[in-house]
């Protein structure tokens, strides 16, 4: 799951926040934590997301069978919530029961994993995901795990029939897939977009960073290697999917909307760009943010190797909370398979649960928005395929540097070599 | 300053009618006065000074959230190092600094002229008056997001505009001065009229029989303006350029929500709009450097100070070229 930040009066504070955090750091203290059963005292839980999990109509379905639980969420924007958590997980106080952190975020809570609920002594079994998901939700030494997997990115490529069509180019989901082999043929095929477009504002991608971050997903490193060493300057796949993603820009073929901006929302409005990197909780993004363009939407498959992961986000419980055994019991009812499978049919979701991935309830969903594209096999097929990437505590910070250097390539500001050392350099200054 | 006067006369008040005072009265006027500004000293205490000293001590360590355990190293001066060889800081300097010059120039002498307008007889005087505030009681989110809108490289009503004059659109975030330029304008939009309404307070003590002689002397208007308004204000201009100067340092709430990406602290691709205050942000909050951090805002209060020292001993000076 991941959201765009599109309030946040929160960082308004400023300066004066930051020092009434550093103030706030100074203090501390942890409570003590709670009984390991479940009572069946009224209580209220705290969940803070950021952005929309979807959850809303599952708290009242838990309410059924947990009469004496009430739920209250707080959803802050993606970078306010993982920030948020941080200071009060060092201050000691201040967590909500559950927290979500996001899968680009979960690494730097990692050397943390002690101030979190170990699901291990809870009955949770980590085989429940895959590897790729676990592993990244475990203590240093491999034996807590401090998070469940909630859903899963996994990726694809959603594109408007539409405006294929108006380009006399195929525009069905079988012939749109069989255009692209790899990743400099999708290239190849947006300059014949372009050129064929009868509309010329069109262009063929959404930004430079999506396209960048999809592809890097697919290799088998990408800004980490196993030691926890920052590699982007060695890694040969990140350059490749750098310069890959430049020649798609030259080729003038991204629309240059910054991603998660207005800009870029108003783009999907508009039909600005033809085809979007799309994983699967992108669907719902689109769906929500341009409801007008249902019906024109369809699902190819991913150019390159198929698999790839973006996104996906896990439930941690922190041990300073005051109802842990409550909070336990909660995460592990929304993250179950029940849920997912519905939270995948009802908001686009793909599940992390990997016993699901072949459940005909998933693997044979039809998304009616995407004109009844089977969202449910092509997903299910790129987790499949997806191989595990090692992830560090910055991998979200860094892959933000990169596509900010991106943009001001597509901003005609910077040539792609300065703008290739201005990343690097930005990228030595996040470790 | 009205404080101090009170002091000064009440012993004087003493020595003439000795009879009628008491000891509780004597300890009233000399303490009174302290209890009376100890609340705001109090909460400064607590809320600014005490957590200016702890980010201090905090700039002299090595802490960072992914390295746990950091929270006390002591290292020195080791950040100040850094800082001094950290483009990214150079480069919010030069930001800070640009950006300011672009906000706060154009700014005051807009404010003068409008100040001057306003003192003229108007009808509905009260109305336009409290009209140039208004823009100042607005929240600084709101205020930028409706520029933001405004900006909009697509879409946005400057743009459109420009383009009737055959202007192509222009990618505001995306260049330089462009950025600068369009953080400046949200600055001014904000500030102008909080700076005008000092400079008419300014303007409505100056007496006006000076107006009247110089009428009579034959001075024009314009040259009533440069001759008597703006010397008489000098200690408001002053006031205003001191202020205007901490606040342009300080700037933070504009460039942060006119970057609508998904890294508001880095202020552009390119860091072509971070200032200061953001890139403290950024290492502080974003990063989770809090030693870092600290250094770059206690750097950045060492800025201000010599900002704003030098800007009084300029005053300073130029008060003494007019006495001789």
């Amino acid at each position: 799951m991941r959201v765009p930040p599109t309030r946040r009066p929160a960082l308004l504070i400023g300066v004066g926040a930051m020092m009434a955090g550093a103030l706030l750091a100074g203090c501390g203290g942890n409570p003590a934590g709670s009984a390991d059963k479940p009572s069946n005292q009224p209580v209220t839980l705290t969940v803070n997301l950021f952005g929309d999990f979807g959850y809303q109509e599952l708290y009242e379905k838990y309410k059924v069978t947990h009469p004496n639980v009430t739920v209250k969420e707080n959803v802050s924007d993606y970078g306010a919530h993982h920030k948020n958590l941080q200071a009060h997980l060092v201050a000691g106080s201040g967590t909500a029961d559950i927290e979500a952190i996001e899968v680009g975020q979960i690494a730097g809570f990692r050397p943390q994993a002690a101030k979190f609920v170990d699901y291990l002594t809870k009955g949770v079994n980590k085989d429940t995901w895959s590897e790729a998901t676990w592993k990244n939700a475990t203590s240093p030494d491999g034996k807590a795990l401090f998070g469940l997997g909630t859903d899963q990115g996994g990726l694809a490529l959603c594109y408007r029939a539409d405006l294929l069509k108006a380009a006399g180019m195929p525009s069905d989901r079988d012939g749109v897939s069989g255009l692209f082999t790899d990743w400099n043929s999708y290239i190849e095929v947006g300059k014949q977009f372009l050129a064929k477009t009868p509309d010329k504002s069109v262009k063929w991608f959404d930004a430079g960073s999506n396209l960048y971050n999809a592809i890097v997903g697919q290799s088998p490193k990408n800004a980490y290697d196993e030691n926890g060493k920052v590699i982007v300057d060695s890694n040969p796949a990140v350059k490749q999917a750098w310069d890959t993603t430049v020649t798609a820009i030259k080729a003038g073929e991204s629309a240059g909307l910054g991603a998660f901006s207005p800009q870029w929302n108003t783009g999907f409005q508009k039909g600005q760009f033809a085809t979007i990197t799309c994983p699967s909780w992108m669907m719902a993004y689109i769906k929500s943010n341009a409801p007008e363009t249902s019906g024109k939407w369809d699902i190819a498959r991913i150019p390159g190797t198929g698999g790839g992961n973006w996104g996906g986000s896990y439930l941690t419980v922190p041990t300073q909370g005051k109802h842990q055994a409550e909070a336990v019991e909660l995460a592990k009812w929304l993250t179950a398979p029940e849920q997912q499978t519905w939270l995948f049919k009802e908001k686009g979701n793909f599940p992390s649960a990997r016993s699901l991935w072949d459940q005909p309830d998933v693997a044979g969903f039809k998304n009616p928005f995407f004109s009844d594209a089977p969202a449910g096999k092509i997903f299910s097929e790129s987790v499949k395929s997806l191989k595990p990437q090692v992830l560090g505590p910055h991998a979200g910070d860094i892959g933000n540097a990169i596509g900010n250097a991106l943009q001001s390539v597509e901003q005609g500001k910077a040539a792609p070599d300065e703008a290739w050392s201005k990343a690097l350099a930005d990228v030595k200054n996040i470790g | 300053m009205a404080v101090v006067t009170e002091r000064r006369r009440a012993p004087a008040r003493h020595a003439s009618e000795p009879g009628r005072r008491n000891r509780r009265h004597h300890w009233d006027v000399k303490g009174s006065p302290y209890l009376y500004i100890a609340p705001f000293f109090l909460i400064f205490g607590v809320f600014g000074l005490f957590p200016l000293l702890y980010t201090g001590w905090v700039s002299l360590t090595g802490w960072r959230a992914d390295l746990p355990g950091s929270e006390d190293t002591f290292v020195g001066l080791d950040n100040y190092r850094t800082l001094w060889a950290d483009p990214f800081f150079w480069n919010a300097v030069k930001n800070t600094i640009g950006i300011g010059l672009i906000s706060t120039v154009p700014q005051l002498f807009l404010a003068l002229g409008i100040a001057h307008l306003l003192n003229y007889r108007l009808r509905g005087r009260t109305f336009f008056r409290m009209g140039v505030l208004l823009p100042n009681v607005t929240s600084v989110a709101a205020v930028t997001i409706i520029f933001v809108q405004l900006f909009g490289r697509d879409y946005g009503m400057i743009n459109w505009f420009l383009g009737l004059f055959g202007v192509d659109h222009i990618d505001w975030q995306a260049g330089t001065l462009s950025s600068w330029i369009a953080i400046s304008v949200i600055v001014t939009w904000r500030w102008t009229g909080y700076n005008a309404l000092m400079y008419l307070a300014g303007m409505q003590a100056i007496p006006f029989e000076l107006y009247e002689s110089a009428a009579i002397d034959g001075a024009s208007r314009w040259k009533q303006f440069w001759t008597i308004t703006v010397p008489m204000l000098r200690p408001t201009i002053l006031f205003t350029v001191i202020v205007s100067t901490i606040g342009a340092l300080q700037l933070f709430g504009e460039p942060l929500l006119f970057n609508v990406s998904q890294t508001p602290t880095t202020g552009g691709s390119q860091h072509q709009f971070q200032t200061l205050a953001l890139y403290t942000y950024d290492q502080f909050w974003q990063k989770f450097k809090y030693g870092y951090g600290a250094a770059i805002s206690w750097a950045m209060f060492g800025i201000i100070l010599v900002f704003v020292v030098t800007n009084l001993i300029l005053a300073r000076r130029m008060r003494g070229v007019d006495a001789s």
